[in-house]
Protein backbone atom coordinates (compact mmCIF):
# COMPACT_ATOMS: atom_id res chain seq x y z
CA UNK A 1 0.00 0.00 0.00
CA UNK A 2 0.99 2.99 -0.84
CA UNK A 3 0.20 6.19 1.28
CA UNK A 4 -1.43 9.73 -0.66
CA UNK A 5 1.51 11.54 -1.58
CA UNK A 6 1.42 14.99 -1.58
CA UNK A 7 5.02 16.58 -1.16
CA UNK A 8 6.76 19.79 -2.34
CA UNK A 9 10.54 19.43 -3.91
CA UNK A 10 12.67 23.07 -3.08
CA UNK A 11 15.95 23.44 -3.34
CA UNK A 12 18.46 23.17 0.14
CA UNK A 13 20.99 26.05 -1.09
CA UNK A 14 22.86 25.15 -4.54
CA UNK A 15 24.19 21.20 -3.48
CA UNK A 16 20.89 19.65 -1.54
CA UNK A 17 16.73 18.95 -2.57
CA UNK A 18 13.94 18.44 -0.28
CA UNK A 19 11.12 16.68 -0.83
CA UNK A 20 8.75 17.57 1.88
CA UNK A 21 5.33 15.55 2.84
CA UNK A 22 3.97 18.33 4.77
CA UNK A 23 5.81 19.92 7.33
CA UNK A 24 4.22 17.60 10.39
CA UNK A 25 4.67 15.02 13.12
CA UNK A 26 2.70 11.82 11.64
CA UNK A 27 3.58 8.44 12.01
CA UNK A 28 1.96 7.66 7.90
CA UNK A 29 3.93 10.33 6.77
CA UNK A 30 7.14 9.14 8.40
CA UNK A 31 6.61 5.70 7.27
CA UNK A 32 6.54 7.02 3.42
CA UNK A 33 9.54 8.68 4.32
CA UNK A 34 11.31 6.16 5.23
CA UNK A 35 10.52 3.69 2.83
CA UNK A 36 11.64 6.55 0.29
CA UNK A 37 14.77 6.82 2.17
CA UNK A 38 15.52 3.32 2.15
CA UNK A 39 14.90 2.95 -1.12
CA UNK A 40 16.99 5.96 -2.79
CA UNK A 41 19.58 4.43 -0.63
CA UNK A 42 19.70 0.99 -2.29
CA UNK A 43 19.57 2.66 -5.51
CA UNK A 44 20.98 6.10 -5.33
CA UNK A 45 20.10 8.88 -7.86
CA UNK A 46 23.28 9.33 -10.20
CA UNK A 47 25.12 12.03 -8.58
CA UNK A 48 23.71 12.20 -5.09
CA UNK A 49 26.12 11.73 -2.30
CA UNK A 50 23.75 11.48 0.48
CA UNK A 51 20.01 10.82 1.72
CA UNK A 52 18.60 11.83 5.01
CA UNK A 53 15.18 11.76 6.66
CA UNK A 54 13.66 13.59 8.72
CA UNK A 55 10.00 13.73 10.44
CA UNK A 56 7.89 14.71 6.54
CA UNK A 57 10.91 15.18 4.98
CA UNK A 58 13.33 13.88 2.34
CA UNK A 59 17.12 15.49 2.21
CA UNK A 60 19.38 14.43 -1.04
CA UNK A 61 22.92 15.98 -1.31
CA UNK A 62 24.54 15.76 -4.54
CA UNK A 63 28.22 16.58 -6.35
CA UNK A 64 27.27 19.33 -8.41
CA UNK A 65 30.83 19.60 -10.26
CA UNK A 66 29.93 15.95 -11.40
CA UNK A 67 26.37 16.39 -12.69
CA UNK A 68 27.69 19.34 -14.45
CA UNK A 69 28.99 16.90 -16.88
CA UNK A 70 25.66 15.36 -17.64
CA UNK A 71 23.56 18.64 -18.30
CA UNK A 72 23.09 20.88 -20.91
CA UNK A 73 24.84 24.07 -21.01
CA UNK A 74 22.68 26.71 -19.44
CA UNK A 75 20.53 24.03 -17.69
CA UNK A 76 21.15 23.53 -13.49
CA UNK A 77 21.84 20.78 -11.70
CA UNK A 78 19.19 21.49 -9.82
CA UNK A 79 16.51 21.12 -12.55
CA UNK A 80 18.28 18.04 -13.63
CA UNK A 81 17.99 16.34 -10.01
CA UNK A 82 14.57 17.60 -9.50
CA UNK A 83 13.23 15.78 -12.58
CA UNK A 84 15.04 12.55 -11.26
CA UNK A 85 13.51 13.00 -8.07
CA UNK A 86 10.37 13.14 -9.48
CA UNK A 87 10.63 10.49 -11.49
CA UNK A 88 11.80 8.33 -8.74
CA UNK A 89 8.81 9.85 -6.12
CA UNK A 90 6.42 8.44 -8.99
CA UNK A 91 7.37 4.93 -8.27
CA UNK A 92 5.51 3.84 -5.26
CA UNK A 93 6.95 1.56 -2.15
CA UNK A 94 5.51 -0.53 0.45
CA UNK A 95 5.40 2.18 3.29
CA UNK A 96 4.42 -1.26 5.27
CA UNK A 97 7.39 -3.08 4.60
CA UNK A 98 9.51 -1.04 6.41
CA UNK A 99 9.55 -2.49 9.98
CA UNK A 100 11.64 -1.37 12.55
CA UNK A 101 13.35 -3.19 15.46
CA UNK A 102 12.11 -2.87 19.02
CA UNK A 103 14.45 -1.73 21.22
CA UNK A 104 13.98 -1.90 25.38
CA UNK A 105 16.08 1.09 26.78
CA UNK A 106 16.36 0.79 30.62
CA UNK A 107 16.50 4.30 32.64
CA UNK A 108 16.90 5.26 36.22
CA UNK A 109 14.48 7.87 36.43
CA UNK A 110 15.86 8.36 40.30
CA UNK A 111 18.26 11.28 42.00
CA UNK A 112 20.52 12.68 40.68
CA UNK A 113 19.92 11.44 37.17
CA UNK A 114 16.53 12.55 37.14
CA UNK A 115 16.89 16.67 37.41
CA UNK A 116 13.85 18.16 36.00
CA UNK A 117 11.49 14.84 36.97
CA UNK A 118 9.48 16.78 40.33
CA UNK A 119 9.17 19.97 38.57
CA UNK A 120 7.35 18.22 35.26
CA UNK A 121 5.20 16.20 37.21
CA UNK A 122 4.49 19.09 39.86
CA UNK A 123 3.56 21.16 36.90
CA UNK A 124 1.67 18.34 35.33
CA UNK A 125 -0.11 17.55 38.78
CA UNK A 126 0.86 14.05 38.69
CA UNK A 127 3.01 12.03 40.84
CA UNK A 128 6.68 11.18 39.99
CA UNK A 129 5.29 7.52 39.84
CA UNK A 130 3.05 8.26 36.93
CA UNK A 131 5.04 10.02 34.98
CA UNK A 132 7.72 7.32 35.12
CA UNK A 133 4.23 4.82 34.72
CA UNK A 134 3.49 6.82 31.67
CA UNK A 135 6.34 7.30 30.19
CA UNK A 136 7.14 3.27 30.25
CA UNK A 137 4.15 2.63 28.98
CA UNK A 138 4.41 3.60 25.64
CA UNK A 139 6.12 1.87 22.63
CA UNK A 140 7.46 5.45 20.88
CA UNK A 141 8.82 5.56 17.45
CA UNK A 142 12.23 7.18 16.26
CA UNK A 143 11.15 9.29 13.71
CA UNK A 144 14.80 10.82 12.96
CA UNK A 145 18.13 11.27 14.46
CA UNK A 146 19.78 14.61 14.28
CA UNK A 147 21.19 17.59 16.13
CA UNK A 148 23.90 15.57 17.55
CA UNK A 149 25.26 12.49 16.30
CA UNK A 150 22.98 9.38 17.19
CA UNK A 151 20.47 12.27 19.23
CA UNK A 152 16.42 10.09 18.53
CA UNK A 153 13.65 12.52 17.92
CA UNK A 154 10.91 9.90 19.31
CA UNK A 155 7.22 10.09 19.76
CA UNK A 156 4.79 10.60 20.85
CA UNK A 157 4.46 10.99 25.12
CA UNK A 158 1.27 11.36 26.52
CA UNK A 159 -0.41 14.47 26.80
CA UNK A 160 -0.06 14.24 30.56
CA UNK A 161 3.56 14.32 30.61
CA UNK A 162 3.79 16.54 27.41
CA UNK A 163 5.81 19.85 28.05
CA UNK A 164 8.01 22.40 25.81
CA UNK A 165 10.96 22.69 26.31
CA UNK A 166 13.01 24.72 29.12
CA UNK A 167 13.46 28.58 27.88
CA UNK A 168 17.56 28.27 28.91
CA UNK A 169 19.02 25.60 28.02
CA UNK A 170 21.40 23.77 30.12
CA UNK A 171 24.45 21.43 30.06
CA UNK A 172 22.87 17.83 29.36
CA UNK A 173 24.73 14.58 30.39
CA UNK A 174 25.43 12.12 28.19
CA UNK A 175 22.54 9.17 28.35
CA UNK A 176 19.80 11.88 29.67
CA UNK A 177 16.15 11.35 28.42
CA UNK A 178 14.48 14.04 27.96
CA UNK A 179 10.56 15.38 26.55
CA UNK A 180 10.07 18.06 25.12
CA UNK A 181 6.58 19.24 24.08
CA UNK A 182 5.52 15.56 22.77
CA UNK A 183 8.75 14.37 22.12
CA UNK A 184 10.77 12.00 24.06
CA UNK A 185 14.56 11.57 23.70
CA UNK A 186 18.18 10.30 24.97
CA UNK A 187 21.35 12.70 24.87
CA UNK A 188 24.32 10.47 23.30
CA UNK A 189 26.85 13.12 24.53
CA UNK A 190 27.51 15.87 26.55
CA UNK A 191 25.65 19.10 24.99
CA UNK A 192 23.20 22.32 26.12
CA UNK A 193 19.81 21.52 25.91
CA UNK A 194 16.35 22.49 26.61
CA UNK A 195 14.39 19.00 26.71
CA UNK A 196 13.20 18.11 30.62
CA UNK A 197 15.63 15.94 31.64
CA UNK A 198 13.36 12.75 33.30
CA UNK A 199 16.36 10.03 33.91
CA UNK A 200 19.15 8.42 32.12
CA UNK A 201 19.99 5.03 30.45
CA UNK A 202 23.35 3.37 31.16
CA UNK A 203 23.49 2.05 27.50
CA UNK A 204 25.86 4.30 25.27
CA UNK A 205 23.33 5.64 22.40
CA UNK A 206 26.55 6.64 20.51
CA UNK A 207 29.69 5.04 20.31
CA UNK A 208 32.43 6.02 17.88
CA UNK A 209 34.23 2.96 18.22
CA UNK A 210 32.07 0.61 17.33
CA UNK A 211 30.89 -0.49 14.13
CA UNK A 212 27.20 1.10 14.06
CA UNK A 213 28.02 4.24 16.13
CA UNK A 214 24.40 4.81 16.78
CA UNK A 215 22.38 2.79 18.81
CA UNK A 216 19.02 3.67 16.96
CA UNK A 217 17.88 4.12 13.33
CA UNK A 218 15.04 6.14 12.31
CA UNK A 219 12.00 3.79 12.53
CA UNK A 220 12.67 1.28 15.29
CA UNK A 221 10.66 1.39 18.17
CA UNK A 222 11.39 1.98 21.63
CA UNK A 223 10.37 1.35 24.67
CA UNK A 224 11.64 2.53 27.70
CA UNK A 225 11.49 0.58 31.57
CA UNK A 226 12.40 1.50 34.58
CA UNK A 227 15.83 0.59 36.74
CA UNK A 228 16.97 1.44 40.22
CA UNK A 229 20.07 3.48 40.95
CA UNK A 230 22.18 -0.22 41.69
CA UNK A 231 21.07 -1.56 38.67
CA UNK A 232 22.16 1.63 36.76
CA UNK A 233 25.93 1.31 38.54
CA UNK A 234 26.14 -2.11 37.68
CA UNK A 235 25.02 -2.26 34.49
CA UNK B 1 59.53 12.33 11.15
CA UNK B 2 57.63 14.44 12.35
CA UNK B 3 55.75 17.93 13.57
CA UNK B 4 55.19 19.07 17.08
CA UNK B 5 53.01 20.90 18.97
CA UNK B 6 55.48 23.41 20.70
CA UNK B 7 52.43 25.92 22.53
CA UNK B 8 48.72 25.26 21.85
CA UNK B 9 46.76 27.77 19.53
CA UNK B 10 43.26 28.22 20.16
CA UNK B 11 41.53 25.78 17.83
CA UNK B 12 43.88 24.06 15.99
CA UNK B 13 42.49 20.69 14.10
CA UNK B 14 43.03 18.23 11.83
CA UNK B 15 40.78 19.02 9.12
CA UNK B 16 39.77 17.47 5.05
CA UNK B 17 36.93 17.81 2.63
CA UNK B 18 34.51 16.59 5.21
CA UNK B 19 32.69 13.23 6.69
CA UNK B 20 30.03 12.48 4.02
CA UNK B 21 27.20 9.30 3.90
CA UNK B 22 26.11 9.15 8.20
CA UNK B 23 24.00 12.61 8.48
CA UNK B 24 21.21 10.21 8.78
CA UNK B 25 22.64 8.91 12.20
CA UNK B 26 23.00 12.90 13.41
CA UNK B 27 26.67 12.75 12.35
CA UNK B 28 27.49 15.90 10.60
CA UNK B 29 30.49 16.25 7.83
CA UNK B 30 32.41 19.09 9.71
CA UNK B 31 35.72 19.21 7.59
CA UNK B 32 38.07 22.41 6.88
CA UNK B 33 35.59 25.37 6.98
CA UNK B 34 37.60 26.90 3.84
CA UNK B 35 38.06 23.95 1.55
CA UNK B 36 39.19 26.60 -1.36
CA UNK B 37 42.14 27.34 0.66
CA UNK B 38 42.84 23.74 2.10
CA UNK B 39 42.83 22.48 -1.14
CA UNK B 40 44.90 25.62 -2.05
CA UNK B 41 47.81 24.25 0.60
CA UNK B 42 47.59 21.10 -0.76
CA UNK B 43 48.22 22.09 -4.10
CA UNK B 44 51.14 23.64 -3.81
CA UNK B 45 53.11 21.28 -1.89
CA UNK B 46 51.65 18.78 -4.77
CA UNK B 47 49.17 16.77 -2.51
CA UNK B 48 46.23 15.51 -3.36
CA UNK B 49 43.16 18.37 -3.08
CA UNK B 50 41.45 16.09 -0.24
CA UNK B 51 44.56 15.41 1.98
CA UNK B 52 44.07 16.49 5.49
CA UNK B 53 45.74 19.87 6.77
CA UNK B 54 45.95 21.85 9.57
CA UNK B 55 43.22 24.47 10.26
CA UNK B 56 44.46 27.04 12.41
CA UNK B 57 42.65 29.79 14.23
CA UNK B 58 44.38 33.04 15.44
CA UNK B 59 46.04 32.86 18.02
CA UNK B 60 47.76 29.38 16.20
CA UNK B 61 50.36 26.47 17.88
CA UNK B 62 53.78 27.05 17.52
CA UNK B 63 55.40 24.17 15.47
CA UNK B 64 58.32 22.70 15.27
CA UNK B 65 59.23 19.69 12.30
CA UNK B 66 61.91 17.33 13.63
CA UNK B 67 63.12 16.50 10.27
CA UNK B 68 62.51 18.35 6.84
CA UNK B 69 59.45 19.14 5.33
CA UNK B 70 58.12 20.92 2.69
CA UNK B 71 55.23 22.52 3.32
CA UNK B 72 52.87 25.49 2.45
CA UNK B 73 50.29 28.08 4.19
CA UNK B 74 46.73 29.21 2.64
CA UNK B 75 43.81 30.96 3.83
CA UNK B 76 44.42 33.57 6.59
CA UNK B 77 47.42 35.32 6.64
CA UNK B 78 48.57 35.66 10.30
CA UNK B 79 52.41 36.51 9.59
CA UNK B 80 53.82 33.52 9.52
CA UNK B 81 57.70 33.36 10.66
CA UNK B 82 59.88 30.56 10.38
CA UNK B 83 63.27 30.88 13.23
CA UNK B 84 62.28 34.38 13.78
CA UNK B 85 62.00 35.20 10.13
CA UNK B 86 58.96 35.73 8.24
CA UNK B 87 57.85 33.44 5.79
CA UNK B 88 55.92 34.23 2.24
CA UNK B 89 51.96 33.13 2.22
CA UNK B 90 51.32 30.77 -0.54
CA UNK B 91 54.52 29.53 -1.14
CA UNK B 92 55.77 26.14 -0.58
CA UNK B 93 58.44 26.21 2.10
CA UNK B 94 61.59 24.25 2.38
CA UNK B 95 62.14 23.46 6.20
CA UNK B 96 64.99 22.00 8.03
CA UNK B 97 64.71 20.04 11.17
CA UNK B 98 64.29 21.57 14.40
CA UNK B 99 62.92 24.41 12.77
CA UNK B 100 59.97 26.34 14.59
CA UNK B 101 57.39 27.50 12.65
CA UNK B 102 54.97 30.07 14.45
CA UNK B 103 52.52 33.12 13.76
CA UNK B 104 53.25 36.63 14.58
CA UNK B 105 49.76 38.74 14.14
CA UNK B 106 46.59 38.36 11.72
CA UNK B 107 46.81 40.07 8.84
CA UNK B 108 43.53 38.90 6.75
CA UNK B 109 41.64 36.20 7.37
CA UNK B 110 40.50 33.99 9.96
CA UNK B 111 41.17 30.28 9.45
CA UNK B 112 44.85 29.27 8.03
CA UNK B 113 45.57 26.31 6.17
CA UNK B 114 49.33 24.37 6.81
CA UNK B 115 49.73 21.61 4.10
CA UNK B 116 53.19 19.27 4.12
CA UNK B 117 54.12 17.68 1.30
CA UNK B 118 53.03 13.74 1.86
CA UNK B 119 50.40 14.50 4.45
CA UNK B 120 49.92 13.25 8.13
CA UNK B 121 50.33 9.36 9.40
CA UNK B 122 46.36 9.25 11.22
CA UNK B 123 43.75 7.08 11.57
CA UNK B 124 40.60 7.82 9.84
CA UNK B 125 37.11 7.80 11.06
CA UNK B 126 34.27 6.78 8.46
CA UNK B 127 36.14 7.50 5.98
CA UNK B 128 37.58 10.86 6.85
CA UNK B 129 40.63 12.70 8.62
CA UNK B 130 38.64 15.57 10.05
CA UNK B 131 38.30 16.23 13.88
CA UNK B 132 34.66 15.84 14.77
CA UNK B 133 34.85 17.71 18.14
CA UNK B 134 31.31 16.92 19.52
CA UNK B 135 32.21 13.51 18.88
CA UNK B 136 35.60 13.45 20.05
CA UNK B 137 36.88 11.22 16.96
CA UNK B 138 38.39 11.66 13.76
CA UNK B 139 41.62 14.05 13.06
CA UNK B 140 43.96 13.70 15.78
CA UNK B 141 42.40 11.71 18.77
CA UNK B 142 39.23 13.62 18.02
CA UNK B 143 40.25 17.02 20.03
CA UNK B 144 42.02 19.88 18.87
CA UNK B 145 45.97 20.20 19.07
CA UNK B 146 47.64 20.60 22.16
CA UNK B 147 51.19 20.98 23.34
CA UNK B 148 53.77 18.11 22.75
CA UNK B 149 51.42 16.24 20.75
CA UNK B 150 53.44 15.04 17.49
CA UNK B 151 51.76 14.47 14.24
CA UNK B 152 53.77 11.79 12.08
CA UNK B 153 54.39 12.80 8.65
CA UNK B 154 53.61 9.91 6.11
CA UNK B 155 56.58 10.64 3.59
CA UNK B 156 59.73 11.60 4.14
CA UNK B 157 61.37 14.24 1.89
CA UNK B 158 63.40 12.98 -1.06
CA UNK B 159 67.18 12.92 0.13
CA UNK B 160 68.17 15.43 -2.90
CA UNK B 161 65.78 18.14 -1.54
CA UNK B 162 67.21 18.20 2.07
CA UNK B 163 70.77 18.29 -0.09
CA UNK B 164 69.50 21.53 -1.99
CA UNK B 165 68.63 23.16 1.18
CA UNK B 166 70.78 25.07 3.42
CA UNK B 167 68.06 26.72 5.83
CA UNK B 168 64.57 27.12 5.18
CA UNK B 169 63.38 29.16 2.36
CA UNK B 170 60.57 29.47 0.10
CA UNK B 171 60.06 28.26 -3.77
CA UNK B 172 59.72 30.68 -5.94
CA UNK B 173 56.48 30.75 -7.11
CA UNK B 174 52.64 31.75 -5.15
CA UNK B 175 49.54 30.70 -5.63
CA UNK B 176 47.06 33.11 -6.68
CA UNK B 177 43.94 32.90 -4.97
CA UNK B 178 42.51 36.15 -6.04
CA UNK B 179 41.88 37.82 -2.66
CA UNK B 180 40.98 41.26 -4.59
CA UNK B 181 37.59 39.99 -4.29
CA UNK B 182 35.51 41.60 -2.10
CA UNK B 183 35.20 39.11 0.38
CA UNK B 184 32.23 40.46 2.19
CA UNK B 185 29.86 40.16 -0.20
CA UNK B 186 28.17 36.84 0.15
CA UNK B 187 25.86 35.72 -2.60
CA UNK B 188 22.34 33.84 -1.03
CA UNK B 189 19.83 31.52 -2.83
CA UNK B 190 16.07 32.33 -1.38
CA UNK B 191 15.19 29.15 1.29
CA UNK B 192 12.33 27.65 1.99
CA UNK B 193 10.55 30.36 4.61
CA UNK B 194 12.12 32.73 2.66
CA UNK B 195 8.24 34.53 1.63
CA UNK B 196 7.28 34.08 5.27
CA UNK B 197 9.30 37.30 5.87
CA UNK B 198 7.95 40.56 5.51
CA UNK B 199 8.80 42.71 2.62
CA UNK B 200 10.29 45.26 5.18
CA UNK B 201 12.78 42.21 6.15
CA UNK B 202 13.84 41.31 2.89
CA UNK B 203 14.48 44.36 1.25
CA UNK B 204 16.59 44.74 4.90
CA UNK B 205 18.33 41.69 4.31
CA UNK B 206 19.78 43.56 1.02
CA UNK B 207 20.44 46.90 1.68
CA UNK B 208 21.86 46.98 5.51
CA UNK B 209 24.88 45.17 6.49
CA UNK B 210 25.03 42.34 9.12
CA UNK B 211 28.27 41.88 11.76
CA UNK B 212 29.41 38.72 12.98
CA UNK B 213 29.05 38.36 16.64
CA UNK B 214 31.35 36.66 18.54
CA UNK B 215 29.23 34.24 18.84
CA UNK B 216 30.65 32.80 16.11
CA UNK B 217 32.32 29.39 15.94
CA UNK B 218 32.93 26.57 13.41
CA UNK B 219 29.18 25.41 14.32
CA UNK B 220 27.81 28.95 12.87
CA UNK B 221 27.73 32.40 12.89
CA UNK B 222 25.12 34.40 14.60
CA UNK B 223 24.51 37.98 13.25
CA UNK B 224 23.81 41.17 14.86
CA UNK B 225 21.20 43.49 12.61
CA UNK B 226 17.62 45.02 12.87
CA UNK B 227 15.74 42.04 13.57
CA UNK B 228 13.91 40.81 10.62
CA UNK B 229 10.11 39.40 11.14
CA UNK B 230 7.99 36.84 9.38
CA UNK B 231 4.28 36.92 8.71
CA UNK B 232 3.24 34.02 10.64
CA UNK B 233 4.70 32.41 13.23
CA UNK B 234 4.45 28.70 11.37
CA UNK B 235 6.35 26.28 13.12
CA UNK B 236 8.80 23.89 11.37
CA UNK B 237 9.45 20.67 11.92
CA UNK B 238 13.54 19.40 12.00
CA UNK B 239 14.10 18.60 8.54
CA UNK B 240 18.07 18.68 7.23
CA UNK B 241 20.15 21.75 6.80
CA UNK B 242 23.49 22.88 5.00
CA UNK B 243 26.62 24.60 5.48
CA UNK B 244 25.42 27.99 4.70
CA UNK B 245 22.10 27.39 5.51
CA UNK B 246 20.76 31.07 7.14
CA UNK B 247 18.22 30.35 9.64
CA UNK B 248 16.07 32.86 11.50
CA UNK B 249 15.84 32.88 14.91
CA UNK B 250 12.68 33.46 17.13
CA UNK B 251 14.58 36.44 18.44
CA UNK B 252 14.63 38.09 14.75
CA UNK B 253 18.55 37.61 14.32
CA UNK B 254 20.33 35.45 11.85
CA UNK B 255 22.66 32.57 12.12
CA UNK B 256 24.71 31.20 9.44
CA UNK B 257 25.38 27.53 9.80
CA UNK B 258 28.94 26.72 8.57
CA UNK B 259 31.16 23.31 9.34
CA UNK B 260 30.28 22.34 12.38
CA UNK B 261 26.91 22.69 11.96
CA UNK B 262 23.82 20.31 13.25
CA UNK B 263 22.58 17.92 10.47
CA UNK B 264 18.67 18.83 10.88
CA UNK B 265 17.46 22.13 12.14
CA UNK B 266 13.90 23.72 13.00
CA UNK B 267 14.45 27.12 12.57
CA UNK B 268 12.92 29.08 9.53
CA UNK B 269 15.36 28.57 6.16
CA UNK B 270 15.49 32.34 5.09
CA UNK B 271 18.35 31.50 2.74
CA UNK B 272 21.65 29.78 1.85
CA UNK B 273 25.11 31.07 1.45
CA UNK B 274 26.39 29.85 -2.22
CA UNK B 275 28.66 26.94 -1.52
CA UNK B 276 31.37 28.98 -4.13
CA UNK B 277 31.04 31.34 -0.99
CA UNK B 278 31.92 29.17 1.75
CA UNK B 279 35.31 30.22 1.78
CA UNK B 280 34.49 33.97 1.85
CA UNK B 281 32.53 33.56 5.18
CA UNK B 282 35.42 31.29 6.54
CA UNK B 283 37.83 33.92 6.31
CA UNK B 284 35.41 36.33 7.95
CA UNK B 285 35.60 36.95 12.01
CA UNK B 286 33.49 38.42 14.87
CA UNK B 287 33.14 41.92 13.80
CA UNK B 288 33.19 41.63 10.32
CA UNK B 289 30.49 42.89 8.02
CA UNK B 290 28.32 40.41 5.14
CA UNK B 291 26.33 42.24 2.70
CA UNK B 292 23.90 39.97 1.06
CA UNK B 293 23.04 39.87 -2.47
CA UNK B 294 20.34 37.38 -3.79
CA UNK B 295 21.42 35.16 -6.88
CA UNK B 296 19.81 32.11 -9.19
CA UNK B 297 20.58 28.09 -8.94
CA UNK B 298 22.55 28.87 -12.05
CA UNK B 299 24.80 31.57 -11.02
CA UNK B 300 25.67 29.48 -7.61
CA UNK B 301 27.03 26.63 -10.13
CA UNK B 302 28.99 28.40 -12.01
CA UNK B 303 30.73 30.02 -9.75
CA UNK B 304 31.21 26.72 -8.14
CA UNK B 305 32.20 25.17 -11.63
CA UNK B 306 34.75 28.55 -11.88
CA UNK B 307 36.34 27.31 -8.37
CA UNK B 308 36.67 24.16 -9.31
CA UNK B 309 38.70 25.00 -12.70
CA UNK B 310 40.81 28.01 -10.76
CA UNK B 311 41.80 25.17 -8.11
CA UNK B 312 42.66 22.65 -11.36
CA UNK B 313 44.48 24.92 -13.27
CA UNK B 314 46.46 26.12 -9.67
CA UNK B 315 47.30 22.09 -8.93
CA UNK B 316 48.23 21.85 -12.66
CA UNK B 317 50.60 24.89 -12.22
CA UNK B 318 52.29 23.91 -8.90
CA UNK B 319 52.66 20.43 -9.97
CA UNK B 320 54.48 21.15 -13.00
CA UNK B 321 56.82 23.72 -11.53
CA UNK B 322 57.23 21.50 -7.81
CA UNK B 323 58.08 18.90 -10.93
CA UNK B 324 60.88 21.03 -11.94
CA UNK B 325 62.28 21.94 -9.29
CA UNK B 326 62.75 18.52 -7.68
CA UNK B 327 63.89 17.45 -11.56
CA UNK B 328 66.33 20.15 -10.97
CA UNK B 329 67.55 18.74 -8.01
CA UNK B 330 68.01 15.43 -9.02
CA UNK B 331 65.30 14.18 -6.81
CA UNK B 332 63.51 10.93 -8.05
CA UNK B 333 59.94 11.34 -7.77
Amino acid sequence: MTAKTTYRIFPLGDSAITADWGNCISEPVNREVLARFRQLSEVPLPGMTEVVSAYSSLTIYYDVLALRKRIAPGTTVYDHMRQLLEERLQQPVSADAVQGRLVRIPVCYEKPFATDLLSLALAKHISAEELVHIHTASIYRVYMLGFLPGFTYMGEVDERIAMARKPVPETVMPGSVGIAGRQTGVYPLVSPGGWHIIGRTPLALFSPEREEPALLAAGDQVQFYSISRHEFENY
Amino acid sequence: MSLKIIKAGIQDTLQDMGRYGHRQLGINPTGAMDKFSMQVSNALVGNAPEEAVIEMHFPASVFMFTEPALIALSGADFHAHINGEPVPHLHPILVAKNDLLHFKQPHHGARAYLSVRGGFEHKTWLNSSSTHLKAHAGGFKGRQLRKDDELFLRVPLPEGLIAAKQECYALPWQADVHWQEDPHEIYILPGHEWNSLIRESKENLFMTAFVITKHSDRMGYRLNHTPLHTLTHEEVVSSAVDFGTIQLLPDGHLIILMADHQTTGGYPRIGHCITAHHHRLAQLAPGDKIRFRLTDQLMAENLLQAQHTHLQQLAYSCGNRLQDFLNKHHVTH
